[in-house]
């Protein structure tokens, strides 16, 4: 019989939510776990937008001269591809991770702030909503002066001024209509969301490790997650300030980057790098800590170097920092600039390095289980590797100034954040997948989804090198077919096709598993760390109680020993331990307090998009409604506690 | 897969070798079309192609390339190749002994940390100095001024007052320093056979050399996404003998000839006199610009092989559809449709084939 604490229903203004099941229990929730689950939907769904947006792009480019789409129609559609990749579909799908195991792998019941959490939660949905609402309200058109032989369309009336904004090109004049209105303010509102979760992680991290959990004893992926939430509370900032530049210029007439009014353009492309570059460690870095945690796991061994790999991480975050202008090295920016940015691009790829070596050493003289979370962990390591190489070419200035802003590119950075990021969450999307809904997925689904996918990968970015070296240079609407490019981009616009049909069977997988998979135990995978000492799927309250950690890997260590060759050994006692885990697991012996659900994340939350309407339409009322939601939401809030007093009925 | 990959990258180098000794030394077409059916891109020279360099510069920056690129293929392999003998070595067999639980190491550690600091090292030497090789003005080197408008490229020749539009002639075997600007939005000026990219930017003036080997044609490409039209920025480079550069610079210095009489070409210089294209353009001798000289100057048109922005070649054909509706080629022009009749075109096109 559980015994959690029934919430009182009352609270000081409205009454409280309360329910377990149903819409309105996953609206109000504050738990960890459902908030990620969501995260992880939510993301998942904008991964397959962005993914149509790119299978319309190759469509496009399959010909020379293609005319599938118009010039403002492509535009629109490769500015909305990145920014949904990047913005709502990696950064959010690794807040989703972060939700989930944070507190399970620190031994914790839930992240420090439960609401805030909620709260960046429900800003990132109002968030990307109010960004492709652009689709049905946003405008777009010819610069000042010039001429279209069409309209626009609803398809190209979305952002079109590229992921980056360059200024002055997404400025007014150039960009007008209110489309890249929507594009700064939507990422303004999503960046509120990750700096809130940044914050929440790092205090979490500080303070609520169980008893034992020293920083030393964390896991890769926790480690991972403290240097992911740093990069965003340093780097987010910059951005928001950027973006606060440009809507005063689209806006309100301002000249931040405008040259006629005295302003800089390339003062954008810093503070955007300042910015990016640390943003594709912020992309990179959870799926670093994913495939540290799966690739001991399957190769029975512990992690080779794990203070290195820690070290490494923190590391590449911090000179992650000073290498943003590589990005910009055939921008206005003199010798010795690129000359040092250079060099620091090159240092950046030596941590790199020791991490990939690191992984090398851990699969080394294991006993390598081959199921798919491996091999989208191997299959990891074998693009990333590709991708870091094609890096340290950038870092060689002068073979940039050929690169930049072609194909090559394209190719580098998918190979990093594609076979990289991706195949590092769809690792950890099978690795966990027995510990979020108790069943386990079906392994030769996943074994052909991930053939699938790594060979559609390859055909879709491997020729791109090609391409950009050859000269297609980036963000083309069309090649002319003197170029004699089209041989390769048909093959990628195969591979294009093939890697949706590799999520299709993902898809099924995951649909099919969850509803009628086998039962999963609670370990399923023999595995390390102490999230796997709980039942599957993870119960409510996480911990009966709090654990205690002794080692790092404890759960390893609590049922493995060593002979004296250095080889594991499993104890005797192992199966009763197991034993007594599960049990304990689904029944806590001690009362368990959990934070409430609340109805004021969402209320505040829901502020915010009216705000930036507000400002694209210069509308007074709408500013009003944004600006009361947001002190309704903040009044409850505060005068809302966090737990409710436990009454004394509603004890058995 | 990895193993895929790489012997089609192999033999994609492979193909593109032996193409290239077919071509020099058995000189046999219908080989080379047979091949062109099977793999066309790579093998047929792309007009914009980074690895085929046809100037010092573009050498230069070439021979870095390799460097980084056969130290990455050593890399390369060294990786994957321990990745896979892992695999295959320690795949989990039903005889398999539980592994020893190892650590780490520590010179490992080193080792790997220390190794590519010095092969880093290695490549940065040659990169900073060719950097700064790259920047410096070289002597005795012609003067071009470079306008990004969106979307073609307009050319100066402060010492010979001309100035002209999207195809830049240059003397071959004479280096030209580019003193570049944007008149709008970013641009970026790339020839890819003769040297890397160079953003142009309002308010600020940038520098990129240009050298070519030999007299040729070479192809040029806006690499900055400008907006509307950015993919159709282009644009030609002609490099001349020096004689061939000097009759080129007297002919450009020449006027245009106010036409007279009966002429479907007299009759295009009135159309052009009257539809309004004068707000625009200016053709020297004839008729100086009303408006603010946002398009190309056409006082030339004839000599230049390609217009709009090197987007199409100079024909009739194109002409026509382009003055029918410039927007349907171009998206986001400021040239505007000026509804002319066909009968109006035709006498246009006359009289742009007489601007030599």
């Amino acid at each position: 019989m559980t015994k959690i604490i029934e919430p009182s229903k009352q609270s000081n203004i409205f009454r409280r939510p309360s329910s377990e099941t149903g819409i309105w229990s996953w609206i109000t929730t504050v738990d960890h776990k459902r908030i990620g689950i969501m995260y992880g939907y939510a993301a998942f769904f904008f991964l397959l937008i962005g993914g149509l947006e790119a299978l319309v792009l190759r469509i496009q480019l399959s010909q020379p001269d293609n005319n599938f789409l118009t010039a403002a129609e492509y535009n629109a559609m490769f500015t909305m591809h990145g920014t949904t990749m990047i913005f709502l579909a990696i950064m959010p799908i690794s807040a989703a991770f972060f939700n989930y195991l944070l507190p399970l792998q620190i031994g914790a019941r839930d992240v420090a702030f439960p609401r805030l959490n909620a709260l960046s939660f429900w800003i990132f949905i109002f968030g990307g909503a109010f960004l492709y609402s652009t689709f049905i309200f946003g405008t777009a058109g010819a610069p000042e002066g010039g001429y279209l032989a069409e309209e626009v369309g609803w398809l190209g009336s979305a952002p079109n001024g590229g992921w980056f904004g360059y200024q002055p090109n997404a400025g007014m004049k150039y960009s007008p209509g209110t489309a890249m209105d929507f594009w700064a303010i939507g990422l303004q509102i999503l960046g509120i969301a990750s700096l809130i979760s940044a914050f929440n992680f790092i205090t979490t991290i500080i303070n609520m490790r169980t008893k034992g959990m020293r920083f030393m004893r964390m896991p890769v992926f926790v480690w991972m997650t403290f240097a992911v939430s740093f990069l965003l509370a340093f780097s987010l900032p910059i951005i928001a300030i950027a973006l606060f530049y440009v809507t005063f210029d689209r806006k309100f007439g301002t000249s931040f980057f405008l040259v006629e009014g005295g302003g800089d353009p390339v003062l954008w492309q810093h503070l955007f790098w300042l910015f990016g570059h640390p943003e594709v460690y912020i992309l990179i870095l959870p799926a670093f800590g994913i495939v540290s945690e799966v690739l001991p796991t399957f190769s029975r061994k512990p992690l080779f170097g794990y203070a290195a790999i820690v070290f490494a991480g923190f590391g590449i975050a911090f000179i992650g920092f000073g290498v943003w202008a590589h990005h910009m090295f055939a921008s206005a920016i003199s010798p010795v600039a690129q000359a040092g940015f250079g060099l620091s691009t090159m240092v950046i790829a030596v941590p790199t390095g020791v991490k990939i070596f690191n992984w090398l050493g851990t699969i080394w003289g294991g006993k390598l289980k081959l199921n798919t979370p491996m091999l989208f962990s191997l299959g990891f390591i074998g693009m990333f590797v590709i991708g870091g190489l094609s890096g340290v070419t950038h870092s060689i200035v002068p073979a940039d100034t050929q690169q930049t802003d072609t194909y090559y590119v394209v190719a580098h950075f998918h190979y990093v954040l594609f076979g990289g990021a991706l195949f590092g969450i769809f690792s950890g999307l099978y690795y966990w997948f027995p510990k979020v809904w108790g069943k386990m997925y079906n392994e030769s689904l996943g074994k052909i989804h991930f053939w699938l996918m790594m060979i559609g990968f390859n055909l879709t970015f491997g020729p791109m090198h090609w391409l950009g070296l050859q000269g297609q240079v980036r963000r083309t609407w069309v090649y002319a077919e003197e170029t004699n490019l089209q041989f390769w981009n048909i093959v990628v616009t195969v591979g294009a096709f093939i890697i949706a049909l590799s999520i299709i069977v993902f898809m099924i997988n995951w649909i099919f598993s969850k509803r009628n998979g086998e039962k999963a135990p609670f370990d399923p995978w023999d595995a390390r760390t102490i999230e796997w000492t709980i039942p599957s799927p993870t119960p409510v309250w996480n911990f009966s109680k709090a654990p205690e950690v002794r080692a790092l890997d404890d759960f390893w260590h609590t049922k493995y020993t060593e002979d004296e060759e250095g080889r594991a050994v499993r104890r005797e006692e192992t199966d009763q331990i197991l034993l007594d885990l599960e049990e304990e697991g689904l029944n806590p012996s001690e009362h368990i307090a959990l934070p409430n659900p609340s109805y004021f994340p969402i209320v505040l939350a829901s502020g915010l998009p009216l705000l930036g309407y507000a400002v694209i339409y210069k509308s007074i009322p709408l500013a009003f409604i944004g600006a009361v939601l947001l002190l309704i939401g903040g009044f409850g809030w505060g005068t809302e506690p966090l737990e409710e007093e436990i009454h004394e009925d509603s004890d058995e | 897969m990895i193993t895929l990959y790489i012997v089609s990258t192999l033999s994609l180098i492979i193909v593109d070798n032996i193409n290239m000794l077919v071509k020099n030394i058995f000189k046999l077409k219908n080989l080379r079309y047979f091949l062109l059916i099977f793999l066309s891109a790579c093998i047929e020279n792309a007009p914009l192609d980074s690895l085929s360099p046809e100037g010092p510069y573009a050498r230069s920056i070439d021979e870095l390339f390799w460097l980084t690129f056969w130290i990455a293929v050593v890399i390369f392999v060294i990786v994957q190749g321990a990745l896979l003998l892992s695999v295959f070595v320690f795949k989990e067999k039903p005889d398999s002994p539980e592994p020893k639980q190892i650590h780490g190491n520590t010179k490992l550690e080193i080792l790997w940390t220390v190794i590519p600091v010095i092969i880093l090292a290695v490549i940065a030497v040659p990169t900073v100095r060719t950097i700064f090789d790259l920047a410096n003005e070289p002597e005795d080197a012609l003067k071009i001024e470079v306008i990004g408008h969106q979307w073609w490229f307009e050319y100066k020749y402060p010492d010979y007052d001309i100035t002209t539009a999207n195809v830049l002639v240059i003397p071959a075997d004479r280096p030209v320093r580019l003193e570049m600007w944007s008149n709008d939005v970013l641009h970026n000026y790339w020839v890819p056979k003769l040297n890397g990219k160079r953003y142009l930017v309002p308010g600020q003036t940038t520098y990129l050399n240009l050298h070519a080997d030999s007299p040729d044609e070479f192809w040029a490409q806006c690499g900055e996404y400008c907006g509307l039209s950015h993919s159709k920025m282009r644009g030609r480079v002609l490099s001349l003998s020096e004689n061939e550069f000097q009759t080129w610079v007297k002919n450009q210095q020449q006027n245009a000839i106010q036409l007279e009489g009966n002429s479907l070409a007299a009759e295009g210089q009135q159309v052009y006199l009257n539809a309004g294209c004068t707000q625009c353009h200016v053709i020297d001798g004839v008729w100086d610009v009303q408006g603010d000289r946002i398009a190309p100057n056409l006082t030339h048109f004839a000599n230049r092989n390609v217009f709009a922005g090197a987007a199409l070649y100079n024909t009739e054909e194109n002409l026509s559809k382009w003055l029918a509706n410039p927007a349907e080629i171009k998206p986001g022009t400021f040239m505007p449709n000026l509804e002319l009749t066909e009968a109006e075109i035709n006498a246009l096109i006359a009289y742009l084939g007489t601007l030599k």
